[in-house]
């Protein structure tokens, strides 16, 4: 095994010195225009309107949210260069009346991708939380005390309790003079040591490899393989990365290519994480959506993958295939067969596949388990496991840990092309690498206390007492939600939120409309005005033509979801009797 | 002319893709001097290559060789190979963790695993990573983030009053936990401490962005900034020699590079006649937009002048460019006659007109200074003059990615908030980074003064940053077989000093240098013994290598 790493790395840094060398040599490169040509018409191509009726329905609902919040855009046509834009804004007066030129920057020359990005989760209606709790801050009077975000599954602003064990470690790491505190436990001290070795000079404060600490990858890899049942995983094939995010935007760059209706096409779910209708806005790349079937617990379904690719074979050219399991926003579990008909179908279709599995470790409901993609991949025999592109994702944002702030998480690629992989290094390598301290978090997620060890117990308990509370609101949100006449909830089966669907009478569609909202906007907003809870709308994720839904997350401490169910009980009901 | 027509060209080195790395010399010939109505030409080749001859490429690597027969038996190939990747991440290049690195990596494992070199440990003088080089961490801001991760240590009493008041004041700003987006205290401490910086220039903290290091913060701005189609494109301004994350994010994005070229002769000045003929050559291809500046400079160590600043800032005004400065290296300055001044005092300085027009971008992080803590990658970003719905753009885009680990906005925040004269911390703090900047101005002159001593190497006073960018001279014969072996000679000369002295820096031609001169990057992080060690290992190395050459006597020539 060393040998075979040993010279899959010779021979990956001779070709690296290759092409270095090659790009190196061209030491005159005029632009090329070929390139920009060509870019004009495939921006052309990826702005027309899709001929898939169901990826025109989801630009259609983004349209709405997008006229609403910068109508401005549209009322004048974009200028290509900084010249027109001092030509049409002409000249200015600032406050002390001199006179200045227009800006270099504006709406109308910035790059058309980042406006074409959009991120529910962090938008409109989390800025005007932001300014409740502002106001509520200067004595404003509201009809509530406080504003409640239920709206991202950021677990520890919502008093989920941080694993002592891990902080311990970190802390020593940090700081290792508290190696000499014999308050701190022996097990973590260990850690700390064996952790700082792997780091240059002995300190979190250098940068590591662009993969990641060596050690830290090994430990990653042991940790699937157990996690697998022994399925061998290498740990070249671990990229650490700096939360989930990092990882998926990164492979997407990768796998974004070609021109006009070759152009990457990337099947993603509805409804879906938005992070990835925004990595897509932002690569131009074309957005398969397929979606997933909300009268069967939002399970998925291939005929509906094979309807999604058909009709998207005419415009572009669908390379990847992107899974969240279990399911966010939607809380699905995928079951085993199921994800054995998706490695089957992406082998057949060629397709690259991306399993978004950072909610691994919150299943809550009976009878679900979580699969990965990997295991059953390889479980499906070499003629799967020997072909199948696949990259999985995890995170230490979610699970029992809920440490977002640190931004950790792991990739594993399998089957990756040799060569690819060298350029996939070089591009993460522009960026150094991920936060160290999110390193050490990462190892001692994968590599927590073990039974003999005195951190074993206090580990053990508060991980499980997170993980039982987190069922227990799940039931919880399901319930209660499914009691009010108009909102119908699947069960959380795993992850960390619920999407119910909710009836909008017409009369307040009507008026959505007339404001230029999307109704569950408009709903939301309603919501969060009277009642302070903040919430996301379906539209953010993308649903069905026609219907109307929100998510919420389900880590509130049990008294304050309680309320919060009620307070949404009763909004809905007044919000139904309003408009009907 | 035509020496100056391959000048011009040469400062439009483009972000173009490549087509075929892995066989140099033909791509070499068939990618440069293409005109337009070639175009489609190349483009039906490239597309033709997605389908088709898949038998060119392959190694025999077990994993590559894998072409698996699915259902009906036919051949299934990769879905992304070389010729499916996305051609702007074929064009990005990083030379800091390119090759020779990679190299340095495997030099390593192997001495570890008992081989014999003519050296027992490999010298890493590549990077600016100040811990892994034996600095010690400022242990204020270590106990403020230790703190901060484990809350508990707020009763221990082996911890600074003033320390824990700041732990608690971040934890409040998170929401009693480690998250938040950016922590709001941070950034209004970051506001405070550039009033400071800057003699009371206002500085508003809802202009500052936390990031993840500066790289993060400078890949953003660029993005934004990215637009328009062929001569619309935007030109992005970039010094030569440049810090190559510039050179990668622009290949990435697709822009248009346009190289100003440093006067090595003037201690790597910023010549302003120079940013207009790059300016004015660049504007027949694309729409130069953005100026980017490093002060003080990496890799070649200069710290601008105010006058320089101003004649910068004028021209930006004049010709309607973002300017983005990158002031990482703020606080290493050495050179007893020179100082750091910020772009925006400059900019306040230079009178209303400048100051409410010129759109500024000036990045900071916690990994240089005297901090040196690269691996909690932290950093910020304060954009002046930015269109308000521009920002709300930049807001939506930065969410995306969530937030940057709160452990490098601690970090930053104590930087930018050290203890005060009144607080049990400051002793200490003030040794220690008196400790760290004082070394490092002593090992800047020392690899100043020991390669200038060397025959055929020639140094710039290293007045600030982290690096030595020495010129060398590489003999004629030297040269030729570097080119035999389809290699930069300098990338050759550093490959050889890396395999028979263990050091490892970085050939010159990652950061762009003037066609025919030749030099590497040098950190002078290493403690001062080792780097004295290192100067004598370059010494003796430069001068068998020119022997080697026969060349040694055209060298003492050549560079005096």
């Amino acid at each position: 095994m060393g040998f075979f790493c040993g010279t899959l790395l010779g021979r990956q840094t001779a070709s690296a010195v290759q092409s270095w060398c090659a790009r190196s040599t061209r030491l005159l490169r005029l632009k090329d225009f070929h390139n920009r040509c060509s870019r004009e018409e495939r921006e052309a191509c990826f702005l027309q309107p899709p001929t898939h009726p169901r990826a025109h329905t989801h630009t259609h609902t983004h349209t709405h949210t997008h006229t609403h919040t910068h109508t401005h855009t549209h009322t004048h046509t974009p200028p290509t260069t900084s010249a027109a834009v001092s030509i049409e804004e002409g000249e200015e007066m600032t406050e002390n009346s001199v006179v200045h030129r227009g800006k270099v920057l504006t709406l109308g020359t910035m790059n058309p991708s980042v406006k074409r990005v959009e991120y529910a989760v962090r938008g409109p209606i989390v800025q005007r939380a932001v300014q409740l709790e502002q106001e509520l801050k200067q004595g404003i009077q509201k009809p509530f005390t406080e504003v409640i975000k239920a709206n991202i599954g950021d677990c520890h602003a919502m008093g989920q309790q941080p694993i002592t064990f891990f902080r311990q470690v970190l802390a020593l790491c940090c700081y290792p003079d508290l190696l000499e505190d014999n308050r701190f436990p022996e097990d973590t001290k260990t850690r700390a040591r064996r952790i700082l070795q792997a780091c240059g000079g002995g300190s979190l404060g250098s940068y590591s490899a662009s993969q990641g600490i060596e050690i830290v990858r090994q430990d990653v890899a042991r940790y699937i393989e157990k996690r697998d049942g022994g399925i061998p995983c290498n740990p070249d094939n671990i990229y650490l990365t700096t939360g989930a995010s990092d990882g998926i935007t990164t492979m997407l760059k990768l796998l974004v290519s070609g021109e006009g209706s070759s152009r990457t096409g990337v099947m993603i779910s509805i409804p879906q994480y938005p992070l990835y209708s925004a990595a897509l806005a932002e690569l131009s790349a074309v957005q398969i959506s397929y979606y997933l079937d909300e009268e069967n617990c939002w399970s998925l379904a291939v005929g509906e993958l094979q309807h999604a690719l058909e009709a998207a074979r005419q415009y572009c050219r669908p390379r990847v295939l992107c899974i969240i399991n279990p399911g966010n926003p939607t809380g699905q579990v995928q079951s085993r067969q199921c994800i054995e008909d998706v490695i089957k179908f992406a082998a057949e279709q060629n397709l690259f596949l991306m399993a978004d599995e950072v909610y691994q470790d919150n299943v809550y409901a009976d009878g679900c388990r979580f699969h990965s993609f990997k295991k059953v991949l390889f479980e499906m025999g070499s003629k799967y496991s020997d072909q199948v592109e696949l990259v999985s994702f995890h995170s230490t944002s979610k699970c029992y840990m809920g440490e977002c702030g640190f931004r950790a998480g792991y990739m594993e690629v399998v089957n990756m092309d040799p060569e690819v992989k060298v350029q996939l290094t070089k591009l993460v390598s522009v960026r150094l690498c991920p936060p160290v301290p999110g390193q050490v978090l990462l190892d001692l997620v994968v590599n927590p206390p073990l039974p003999e060890e005195p951190s074993y117990r206090t580990f053990f308990e508060e991980r499980s007492a997170t993980l039982a509370m987190l069922a227990e609101k799940a039931r919880m949100t399901q319930q209660i939600l499914n009691e009010v006449p108009g909102i119908t909830c699947n069960p959380v089966q795993g992850a960390m939120y619920t999407f119910p669907r909710i009836q909008l009478p017409p009369k307040a569609i009507a008026q959505a409309k007339e404001k230029g909202q999307a109704p569950d906007m408009f709903y939301c907003m309603k919501l969060l005005e009277e009642t302070g809870i903040c919430l996301v709308p379906g539209s953010g994720f993308g649903q069905r033509d026609g219907t109307y839904h929100f998510r919420m997350t389900i880590l509130p401490p049990t008294d304050k979801l309680k309320i919060v169910l009620a307070k949404i009980k009763e909004f809905h009901q007044s919000f139904t009797e309003q408009y009907s | 002319m035509h020496r100056l027509q391959s000048l011009a060209n040469r400062s439009l080195i483009s972000g173009a893709f490549d087509q075929c790395p892995a066989l140099p010399r033909t791509s070499v010939k068939t990618s440069p001097k293409k005109s337009p109505c070639r175009v489609g030409v190349r483009r039906k080749s490239q597309e033709a290559s997605i389908d088709g001859p898949y038998g060119l490429k392959r190694y025999s690597t077990s994993e590559a060789t894998v072409a698996a027969t699915v259902g009906n038996g036919q051949i299934r190939e990769k879905t992304l190979t070389m010729e499916t990747l996305n051609p702007q991440v074929k064009a990005v290049e990083y030379a800091v963790r390119g090759p020779i690195v990679i190299k340095a990596g495997e030099i390593e494992r192997y001495l570890q695993e008992g081989g014999k070199k003519p050296f027992t440990e490999v010298i890493k003088a590549n990077i600016g990573d100040a811990h892994a080089m034996g600095q010690q961490p400022i242990t204020f801001l270590r106990q403020v983030v230790a703190l901060c991760t484990f809350p508990e240590l707020l009763d221990s009493p082996s911890f600074p009053k003033d320390a824990k008041w700041r732990a608690r004041r971040i934890l409040q700003s998170c929401g009693g936990q480690m998250l938040k987006h950016w922590v709001d205290c941070i950034r209004q401490d970051i506001a405070a401490y550039i009033e400071q910086r800057d003699q009371g220039v206002p500085a508003n903290w809802e202009n500052i962005f936390l990031t993840t290091g500066a790289s993060d913060g400078i890949v953003s701005i660029l993005r934004l900034l990215v637009s328009g189609q062929a001569h619309a494109r935007t030109g992005v301004m970039i010094p030569i020699p440049q810090y190559p994350l510039y050179s990668a994010a622009i290949a990435e994005m697709d822009a248009v590079q346009v190289n100003y070229y440093l006067d090595e002769d003037n201690c790597w000045a910023l010549d302003v006649h120079e940013l207009h003929r790059a300016y004015q050559t660049a504007k027949e291809h694309c729409q130069p937009r953005v100026l980017c500046i490093i002060n003080p400079g990496n890799p070649t160590g200069q710290v601008q002048s105010k006058k320089c600043i101003k004649d910068v800032l004028h021209f930006a005004y004049e010709e309607n460019l973002f300017v983005m400065a990158d002031e990482v290296y703020q606080d290493n300055v050495y050179a007893p006659d020179c100082q750091f001044h910020s772009f925006k005092k400059v900019l306040y300085e230079m009178g209303p007109e400048y100051f409410n027009s010129v759109e500024l971008a000036s990045f900071h992080s916690s990994s240089k200074g005297y901090t040196g803590e690269c691996g909690f990658r932290g950093g910020f970003m304060e954009i002046v003059n930015l269109d308000p719905e521009v920002k709300s753009q930049l807001v939506k885009m930065l969410s995306v990615r969530l937030c940057p680990p709160v452990t490098g906005q601690a970090a930053m925040d104590v930087i930018v908030n050290p203890p005060q004269p009144d607080e049990p911390s400051h002793g200490q703090f003030y040794k220690e980074k008196g400790l760290v900047l004082g070394a490092l101005a002593d090992k800047a002159k020392l690899t100043e003064h020991i390669l200038n001593a060397v025959p055929g190497i020639k140094c710039n006073p290293v007045q600030g940053a982290m690096y030595a960018f020495p010129r060398i001279f590489i003999p004629p014969r030297a040269v030729e077989e570097a080119q035999a072996l389809g290699m930069q000679p300098d990338m050759m000369y550093c490959l050889r000093l890396l395999e028979e002295t263990g050091i490892c820096v970085v050939p010159g031609s990652g950061f762009g240098q003037r066609e025919g001169s030749y030099h590497f990057r040098m950190t002078i992080l290493p403690s001062a013994e080792k780097l004295k060690v290192l100067l004598e290992k370059v010494h003796d190395f430069h001068i068998k290598f020119l022997n080697e050459y026969s060349a040694l006597d055209e060298a003492q020539r050549s560079v005096s």
